[in-house]
Protein backbone atom coordinates (compact mmCIF):
# COMPACT_ATOMS: atom_id res chain seq x y z
CA UNK A 1 0.00 0.00 0.00
CA UNK A 2 1.44 3.33 -1.00
CA UNK A 3 1.63 6.13 1.52
CA UNK A 4 0.85 9.72 0.55
CA UNK A 5 4.00 11.86 0.49
CA UNK A 6 3.94 14.64 3.06
CA UNK A 7 2.61 17.90 1.64
CA UNK A 8 4.82 20.88 0.86
CA UNK A 9 4.56 24.07 2.90
CA UNK A 10 6.25 27.41 2.40
CA UNK A 11 9.65 28.14 3.93
CA UNK A 12 8.11 31.42 5.10
CA UNK A 13 9.97 34.67 5.82
CA UNK A 14 12.10 33.24 8.61
CA UNK A 15 13.82 30.48 6.67
CA UNK A 16 17.19 31.95 7.67
CA UNK A 17 16.79 30.70 11.22
CA UNK A 18 16.75 27.10 10.18
CA UNK A 19 18.53 26.92 6.87
CA UNK A 20 21.40 29.36 6.39
CA UNK A 21 23.71 27.43 8.72
CA UNK A 22 24.18 25.12 5.75
CA UNK A 23 24.87 27.87 3.23
CA UNK A 24 27.42 26.67 0.70
CA UNK A 25 28.49 29.12 -1.98
CA UNK A 26 31.94 27.79 -2.83
CA UNK A 27 31.41 24.31 -4.22
CA UNK A 28 34.92 23.67 -5.52
CA UNK A 29 38.02 23.22 -3.40
CA UNK A 30 41.65 23.44 -4.46
CA UNK A 31 41.71 19.77 -5.34
CA UNK A 32 38.57 19.91 -7.48
CA UNK A 33 39.09 19.29 -11.19
CA UNK A 34 37.62 21.49 -13.87
CA UNK A 35 37.02 24.98 -15.16
CA UNK A 36 36.30 27.47 -12.37
CA UNK A 37 33.14 29.43 -12.99
CA UNK A 38 30.68 31.51 -11.01
CA UNK A 39 26.94 31.55 -11.52
CA UNK A 40 25.05 34.52 -10.24
CA UNK A 41 21.66 36.05 -10.69
CA UNK A 42 18.66 37.61 -9.08
CA UNK A 43 15.22 36.32 -8.18
CA UNK A 44 12.27 38.50 -9.27
CA UNK A 45 8.55 38.36 -8.47
CA UNK A 46 5.57 39.15 -10.68
CA UNK A 47 6.05 42.89 -10.29
CA UNK A 48 9.66 42.59 -11.37
CA UNK A 49 10.66 43.36 -7.78
CA UNK A 50 13.58 41.47 -6.26
CA UNK A 51 12.72 38.67 -3.83
CA UNK A 52 14.87 39.28 -0.76
CA UNK A 53 13.48 36.38 1.26
CA UNK A 54 14.14 33.43 -0.98
CA UNK A 55 16.67 30.65 -1.00
CA UNK A 56 18.41 28.95 -3.91
CA UNK A 57 19.85 25.45 -3.89
CA UNK A 58 21.86 23.87 -6.69
CA UNK A 59 22.93 20.32 -7.51
CA UNK A 60 25.40 19.40 -10.20
CA UNK A 61 27.83 16.83 -11.54
CA UNK A 62 31.58 17.34 -11.49
CA UNK A 63 33.67 18.38 -14.48
CA UNK A 64 33.69 14.80 -15.79
CA UNK A 65 29.92 14.56 -15.62
CA UNK A 66 29.78 12.35 -12.56
CA UNK A 67 27.55 12.88 -9.54
CA UNK A 68 28.81 12.36 -6.00
CA UNK A 69 26.12 9.77 -5.32
CA UNK A 70 26.01 5.95 -5.24
CA UNK A 71 23.32 5.77 -7.92
CA UNK A 72 25.80 7.20 -10.41
CA UNK A 73 27.40 3.98 -11.62
CA UNK A 74 29.12 5.43 -14.67
CA UNK A 75 32.63 4.19 -15.34
CA UNK A 76 34.13 7.53 -14.38
CA UNK A 77 36.24 8.07 -11.28
CA UNK A 78 34.46 9.37 -8.17
CA UNK A 79 35.73 12.72 -7.01
CA UNK A 80 35.68 13.09 -3.25
CA UNK A 81 36.78 16.73 -3.58
CA UNK A 82 33.47 17.73 -5.13
CA UNK A 83 30.09 17.29 -3.43
CA UNK A 84 28.04 19.28 -5.94
CA UNK A 85 25.57 20.98 -3.59
CA UNK A 86 25.10 24.69 -3.06
CA UNK A 87 22.68 26.70 -0.95
CA UNK A 88 22.32 30.43 -0.32
CA UNK A 89 19.57 32.77 0.80
CA UNK A 90 18.87 35.66 -1.56
CA UNK A 91 20.18 39.08 -0.54
CA UNK A 92 18.27 42.37 -0.35
CA UNK A 93 18.49 42.72 -4.13
CA UNK A 94 17.24 39.17 -4.64
CA UNK A 95 20.79 38.20 -5.58
CA UNK A 96 22.64 34.90 -5.27
CA UNK A 97 26.08 33.71 -6.36
CA UNK A 98 27.87 30.37 -6.40
CA UNK A 99 31.48 29.63 -7.23
CA UNK A 100 31.86 26.20 -8.72
CA UNK A 101 33.21 24.24 -11.69
CA UNK A 102 31.45 23.81 -14.98
CA UNK A 103 29.73 20.41 -14.90
CA UNK A 104 30.42 17.79 -17.54
CA UNK A 105 27.82 16.00 -19.61
CA UNK A 106 25.76 13.26 -17.97
CA UNK A 107 23.57 10.60 -19.59
CA UNK A 108 19.98 11.41 -20.51
CA UNK A 109 17.08 9.08 -21.30
CA UNK A 110 17.88 6.30 -23.76
CA UNK A 111 21.30 6.69 -25.23
CA UNK A 112 21.29 10.46 -25.17
CA UNK A 113 23.74 12.77 -23.48
CA UNK A 114 22.56 15.85 -21.65
CA UNK A 115 24.25 19.19 -22.17
CA UNK A 116 26.09 20.55 -19.11
CA UNK A 117 23.50 21.77 -16.63
CA UNK A 118 22.86 22.55 -12.99
CA UNK A 119 19.62 21.70 -11.19
CA UNK A 120 18.17 24.67 -9.37
CA UNK A 121 15.61 24.69 -6.53
CA UNK A 122 13.91 27.94 -5.55
CA UNK A 123 12.29 28.36 -2.13
CA UNK A 124 10.53 31.51 -0.99
CA UNK A 125 7.93 33.07 1.21
CA UNK A 126 4.74 33.40 -0.79
CA UNK A 127 5.15 30.04 -2.46
CA UNK A 128 3.92 26.81 -0.89
CA UNK A 129 6.20 24.58 -2.91
CA UNK A 130 9.67 24.38 -4.31
CA UNK A 131 10.15 25.66 -7.83
CA UNK A 132 12.54 23.57 -9.92
CA UNK A 133 14.45 24.80 -12.93
CA UNK A 134 17.68 24.02 -14.79
CA UNK A 135 20.61 26.23 -15.61
CA UNK A 136 22.28 25.61 -18.97
CA UNK A 137 25.23 27.49 -20.47
CA UNK A 138 24.37 29.72 -23.42
CA UNK A 139 27.80 29.23 -25.05
CA UNK A 140 27.58 25.43 -24.98
CA UNK A 141 27.34 23.80 -28.41
CA UNK A 142 25.71 20.63 -27.05
CA UNK A 143 22.55 22.47 -25.93
CA UNK A 144 21.01 21.59 -29.29
CA UNK A 145 21.23 17.87 -28.41
CA UNK A 146 19.85 18.14 -24.91
CA UNK A 147 16.72 16.00 -24.41
CA UNK A 148 15.33 18.16 -21.60
CA UNK A 149 15.84 21.50 -23.33
CA UNK A 150 14.07 19.93 -26.29
CA UNK A 151 10.94 19.60 -24.13
CA UNK A 152 10.69 23.40 -24.13
CA UNK A 153 9.22 24.09 -27.54
CA UNK A 154 9.26 27.88 -27.60
CA UNK A 155 12.82 29.16 -28.27
CA UNK A 156 12.11 32.33 -26.29
CA UNK A 157 11.14 30.25 -23.27
CA UNK A 158 14.16 28.00 -23.74
CA UNK A 159 16.37 31.07 -23.49
CA UNK A 160 15.20 31.61 -19.89
CA UNK A 161 17.25 28.52 -19.01
CA UNK A 162 20.48 29.76 -20.58
CA UNK A 163 23.04 31.42 -18.34
CA UNK A 164 25.04 33.99 -20.28
CA UNK A 165 28.75 34.46 -19.71
CA UNK A 166 29.86 38.00 -18.87
CA UNK A 167 32.39 39.05 -21.51
CA UNK A 168 35.95 38.64 -20.27
CA UNK A 169 35.01 36.81 -17.08
CA UNK A 170 34.13 33.35 -15.85
CA UNK A 171 30.79 34.48 -14.44
CA UNK A 172 27.53 33.25 -15.88
CA UNK A 173 24.40 35.29 -15.25
CA UNK A 174 21.15 33.47 -14.53
CA UNK A 175 18.17 35.52 -13.40
CA UNK A 176 15.04 33.73 -12.25
CA UNK A 177 11.71 35.38 -13.01
CA UNK A 178 8.61 33.96 -11.35
CA UNK A 179 6.27 35.71 -13.78
CA UNK A 180 6.26 38.17 -16.67
CA UNK A 181 7.35 38.13 -20.28
CA UNK A 182 10.60 36.32 -19.51
CA UNK A 183 9.06 33.97 -16.93
CA UNK A 184 11.57 31.22 -16.21
CA UNK A 185 10.65 27.71 -17.31
CA UNK A 186 9.92 25.60 -14.25
CA UNK A 187 9.92 21.83 -14.25
CA UNK A 188 7.97 19.12 -12.48
CA UNK A 189 10.17 16.36 -11.11
CA UNK B 1 24.80 2.81 -17.74
CA UNK B 2 21.12 1.86 -18.15
CA UNK B 3 18.43 4.48 -17.53
CA UNK B 4 18.08 4.98 -13.79
CA UNK B 5 14.92 3.88 -12.04
CA UNK B 6 12.86 7.01 -11.51
CA UNK B 7 10.62 8.08 -8.68
CA UNK B 8 6.85 7.91 -8.66
CA UNK B 9 5.21 10.96 -10.12
CA UNK B 10 3.23 13.18 -7.84
CA UNK B 11 -0.29 11.89 -7.14
CA UNK B 12 -2.80 14.59 -8.17
CA UNK B 13 -4.58 16.19 -5.25
CA UNK B 14 -1.89 15.50 -2.67
CA UNK B 15 0.28 18.63 -2.95
CA UNK B 16 -0.57 22.35 -2.88
CA UNK B 17 -1.02 24.26 -6.12
CA UNK B 18 1.59 26.91 -6.94
CA UNK B 19 -1.10 29.59 -7.05
CA UNK B 20 -3.25 29.54 -3.91
CA UNK B 21 -4.93 32.98 -3.75
CA UNK B 22 -6.09 32.53 -0.15
CA UNK B 23 -2.38 32.81 0.65
CA UNK B 24 -2.10 36.23 -0.93
CA UNK B 25 1.62 36.35 -1.56
CA UNK B 26 1.34 33.43 -3.98
CA UNK B 27 -0.39 35.73 -6.50
CA UNK B 28 2.84 37.47 -7.46
CA UNK B 29 5.11 34.59 -6.61
CA UNK B 30 3.70 31.70 -8.64
CA UNK B 31 4.53 30.73 -12.20
CA UNK B 32 1.73 31.59 -14.62
CA UNK B 33 2.81 29.09 -17.25
CA UNK B 34 2.44 25.34 -16.91
CA UNK B 35 5.39 23.47 -15.47
CA UNK B 36 7.03 20.89 -17.73
CA UNK B 37 7.40 17.33 -16.46
CA UNK B 38 10.94 16.05 -16.87
CA UNK B 39 11.94 12.41 -16.96
CA UNK B 40 14.00 11.36 -13.96
CA UNK B 41 17.51 11.31 -15.34
CA UNK B 42 20.69 10.72 -13.42
CA UNK B 43 20.49 14.39 -12.40
CA UNK B 44 17.16 13.92 -10.62
CA UNK B 45 17.74 10.51 -9.03
CA UNK B 46 20.96 11.68 -7.44
CA UNK B 47 21.17 14.47 -4.87
CA UNK B 48 23.21 15.67 -1.92
CA UNK B 49 23.49 12.90 0.65
CA UNK B 50 23.56 14.86 3.88
CA UNK B 51 24.56 11.98 6.08
CA UNK B 52 25.69 12.06 9.68
CA UNK B 53 29.27 11.74 8.50
CA UNK B 54 28.94 14.80 6.29
CA UNK B 55 26.84 16.89 8.67
CA UNK B 56 29.15 16.35 11.63
CA UNK B 57 27.62 17.55 14.89
CA UNK B 58 23.89 17.50 15.52
CA UNK B 59 21.69 19.97 17.41
CA UNK B 60 18.59 18.05 18.40
CA UNK B 61 17.86 19.66 21.78
CA UNK B 62 16.71 23.25 21.28
CA UNK B 63 16.32 23.78 25.02
CA UNK B 64 20.01 23.60 25.90
CA UNK B 65 21.54 25.92 23.32
CA UNK B 66 21.87 28.94 25.59
CA UNK B 67 22.86 29.82 29.15
CA UNK B 68 19.45 29.32 30.70
CA UNK B 69 16.48 27.17 29.80
CA UNK B 70 13.96 28.77 27.43
CA UNK B 71 10.45 29.64 28.62
CA UNK B 72 7.51 27.57 27.55
CA UNK B 73 6.26 24.02 27.51
CA UNK B 74 9.07 21.56 26.81
CA UNK B 75 8.09 18.90 24.28
CA UNK B 76 9.54 15.98 22.37
CA UNK B 77 8.94 16.02 18.61
CA UNK B 78 9.88 12.74 17.00
CA UNK B 79 8.90 10.42 14.21
CA UNK B 80 10.01 8.32 11.30
CA UNK B 81 11.04 9.39 7.82
CA UNK B 82 9.76 6.90 5.25
CA UNK B 83 9.31 6.56 1.52
CA UNK B 84 6.00 5.91 -0.19
CA UNK B 85 6.34 2.18 0.43
CA UNK B 86 6.78 2.76 4.15
CA UNK B 87 10.47 1.91 4.01
CA UNK B 88 12.57 3.92 6.46
CA UNK B 89 14.89 6.61 5.09
CA UNK B 90 17.99 6.27 7.26
CA UNK B 91 20.90 8.67 7.70
CA UNK B 92 19.27 11.77 6.21
CA UNK B 93 19.36 15.32 7.48
CA UNK B 94 16.29 16.84 9.16
CA UNK B 95 16.42 20.63 9.68
CA UNK B 96 13.91 22.37 11.91
CA UNK B 97 13.03 25.95 12.85
CA UNK B 98 10.25 27.63 14.79
CA UNK B 99 9.16 30.61 16.87
CA UNK B 100 9.30 30.69 20.66
CA UNK B 101 6.54 29.98 23.15
CA UNK B 102 5.22 33.53 22.78
CA UNK B 103 4.88 33.30 19.02
CA UNK B 104 7.96 35.36 18.17
CA UNK B 105 10.77 34.35 15.82
CA UNK B 106 14.38 35.09 16.62
CA UNK B 107 14.64 37.04 13.37
CA UNK B 108 14.99 40.75 12.51
CA UNK B 109 11.98 40.68 10.16
CA UNK B 110 9.64 39.51 12.92
CA UNK B 111 8.33 42.64 14.66
CA UNK B 112 5.36 40.98 16.34
CA UNK B 113 4.76 42.59 19.73
CA UNK B 114 5.53 39.49 21.75
CA UNK B 115 8.64 38.92 23.81
CA UNK B 116 11.81 37.41 22.44
CA UNK B 117 13.38 34.72 24.60
CA UNK B 118 17.14 35.23 24.96
CA UNK B 119 17.47 31.52 25.59
CA UNK B 120 15.66 30.30 22.51
CA UNK B 121 16.88 30.56 18.93
CA UNK B 122 14.48 27.97 17.52
CA UNK B 123 16.88 26.15 15.24
CA UNK B 124 17.92 22.53 15.21
CA UNK B 125 19.02 19.66 13.03
CA UNK B 126 19.31 15.92 13.37
CA UNK B 127 20.05 12.93 11.19
CA UNK B 128 17.71 9.94 11.03
CA UNK B 129 18.98 6.68 12.53
CA UNK B 130 19.01 3.25 10.90
CA UNK B 131 15.23 2.98 11.30
CA UNK B 132 14.60 6.39 9.76
CA UNK B 133 13.77 7.81 13.18
CA UNK B 134 14.55 11.33 14.39
CA UNK B 135 13.90 13.02 17.73
CA UNK B 136 14.05 16.61 18.89
CA UNK B 137 13.50 18.25 22.26
CA UNK B 138 12.08 21.76 21.92
CA UNK B 139 9.48 24.21 23.21
CA UNK B 140 5.89 24.24 22.04
CA UNK B 141 5.70 27.19 19.64
CA UNK B 142 3.01 29.86 20.04
CA UNK B 143 0.49 31.10 17.52
CA UNK B 144 1.13 34.53 15.99
CA UNK B 145 -0.67 37.05 13.80
CA UNK B 146 0.37 37.68 10.19
CA UNK B 147 -0.76 40.23 7.62
CA UNK B 148 -2.45 37.93 5.08
CA UNK B 149 -5.98 39.11 5.94
CA UNK B 150 -7.83 40.76 8.82
CA UNK B 151 -7.13 39.01 12.12
CA UNK B 152 -5.08 36.27 10.48
CA UNK B 153 -3.19 33.99 12.88
CA UNK B 154 -0.84 31.17 12.04
CA UNK B 155 -1.59 28.02 14.02
CA UNK B 156 1.36 26.83 16.09
CA UNK B 157 3.77 25.05 13.76
CA UNK B 158 7.33 23.85 13.33
CA UNK B 159 9.15 24.13 9.98
CA UNK B 160 10.89 21.00 8.67
CA UNK B 161 13.35 20.60 5.79
CA UNK B 162 14.53 17.21 4.50
CA UNK B 163 16.70 15.93 1.67
CA UNK B 164 16.21 12.17 1.37
CA UNK B 165 18.24 10.15 -1.12
CA UNK B 166 17.76 12.24 -4.28
CA UNK B 167 16.96 15.62 -5.79
CA UNK B 168 13.35 14.46 -6.21
CA UNK B 169 12.88 13.63 -2.53
CA UNK B 170 13.60 17.15 -1.24
CA UNK B 171 10.83 18.38 1.09
CA UNK B 172 10.09 21.51 3.10
CA UNK B 173 6.96 21.31 5.22
CA UNK B 174 5.37 22.40 8.48
CA UNK B 175 4.21 20.30 11.42
CA UNK B 176 1.05 21.33 13.28
CA UNK B 177 -0.51 20.33 16.61
CA UNK B 178 -3.68 18.28 17.08
CA UNK B 179 -6.90 20.04 17.96
CA UNK B 180 -5.73 23.53 17.06
CA UNK B 181 -8.81 25.66 16.23
CA UNK B 182 -6.69 27.86 13.95
CA UNK B 183 -6.04 25.01 11.51
CA UNK B 184 -9.40 25.42 9.81
CA UNK B 185 -8.66 29.12 9.24
CA UNK B 186 -5.07 28.90 7.99
CA UNK B 187 -4.58 29.43 4.23
CA UNK B 188 -1.11 27.86 4.32
CA UNK B 189 -2.19 24.63 6.01
CA UNK B 190 -5.27 24.52 3.80
CA UNK B 191 -3.08 24.96 0.71
CA UNK B 192 -2.55 21.21 0.89
CA UNK B 193 -5.70 19.49 -0.38
CA UNK B 194 -7.78 17.36 1.96
CA UNK B 195 -7.24 14.67 3.10
CA UNK B 196 -3.47 14.98 2.58
CA UNK B 197 -3.36 18.08 4.78
CA UNK B 198 -4.26 16.01 7.85
CA UNK B 199 -0.86 14.32 7.51
CA UNK B 200 0.73 17.62 8.55
CA UNK B 201 -0.87 17.38 11.97
CA UNK B 202 1.23 15.61 14.58
CA UNK B 203 -0.32 13.27 17.10
CA UNK B 204 0.05 13.27 20.87
CA UNK B 205 2.10 10.20 21.77
CA UNK B 206 2.00 9.09 25.37
CA UNK B 207 4.63 6.45 24.75
CA UNK B 208 7.20 9.01 23.72
CA UNK B 209 6.61 11.38 26.60
CA UNK B 210 9.33 11.78 29.22
CA UNK B 211 7.63 11.48 32.64
CA UNK B 212 7.97 14.61 34.76
CA UNK B 213 9.78 16.33 31.89
CA UNK B 214 8.10 16.61 28.51
CA UNK B 215 4.99 15.72 26.55
CA UNK B 216 5.55 14.25 23.09
CA UNK B 217 4.19 14.69 19.59
CA UNK B 218 4.75 12.22 16.78
CA UNK B 219 5.29 13.49 13.25
CA UNK B 220 6.03 10.87 10.61
CA UNK B 221 7.23 12.17 7.27
CA UNK B 222 6.78 10.48 3.89
CA UNK B 223 9.20 11.32 1.08
CA UNK B 224 8.73 10.44 -2.57
CA UNK B 225 9.46 6.78 -3.36
CA UNK B 226 10.93 4.86 -6.27
CA UNK B 227 8.67 3.86 -9.11
CA UNK B 228 9.88 0.28 -8.99
CA UNK B 229 12.57 -1.74 -7.33
CA UNK B 230 15.61 -2.89 -9.27
CA UNK B 231 15.38 -6.46 -10.49
CA UNK B 232 17.81 -9.09 -11.70
CA UNK B 233 20.74 -8.15 -9.51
Amino acid sequence: MALIPTGWQTVGPYLHIGLTWLNTTKLAGEATKGERIAVEGRLFDGDGAPVPDGMIEIWQANADGRYNHPDDTQAKPREAAFFGFGRVDTDKQGGFRFETVKPGRVPGPGNTLQAPHILVSVFLRGQLRRLVTRLYFADEASNGDDPILALVEDPARRRTLLAVRDPGSATYRFDIRLQGEAETVFFEV
Amino acid sequence: MPDPIGYRREVPGTQPPYLHPDYKSTVKRSPTKATIAVPHTLSEVTGPLWTKERVGSIADDLTVQDKERPLGERIVVAGRVMDEDGRPVPNTLVELWQCNASGRYHHPVDQHDAPLDPNFTGRGHAVTDGNGDYRFVTIKPGAYPWPNHFNAWRPAHIHFSLFGPSFVTRLVTQMFFPGDPLLALDPIFNGVPAPARDLLVSSFDLGMTVPDTALAYRFDIVLRGRAATPTGI
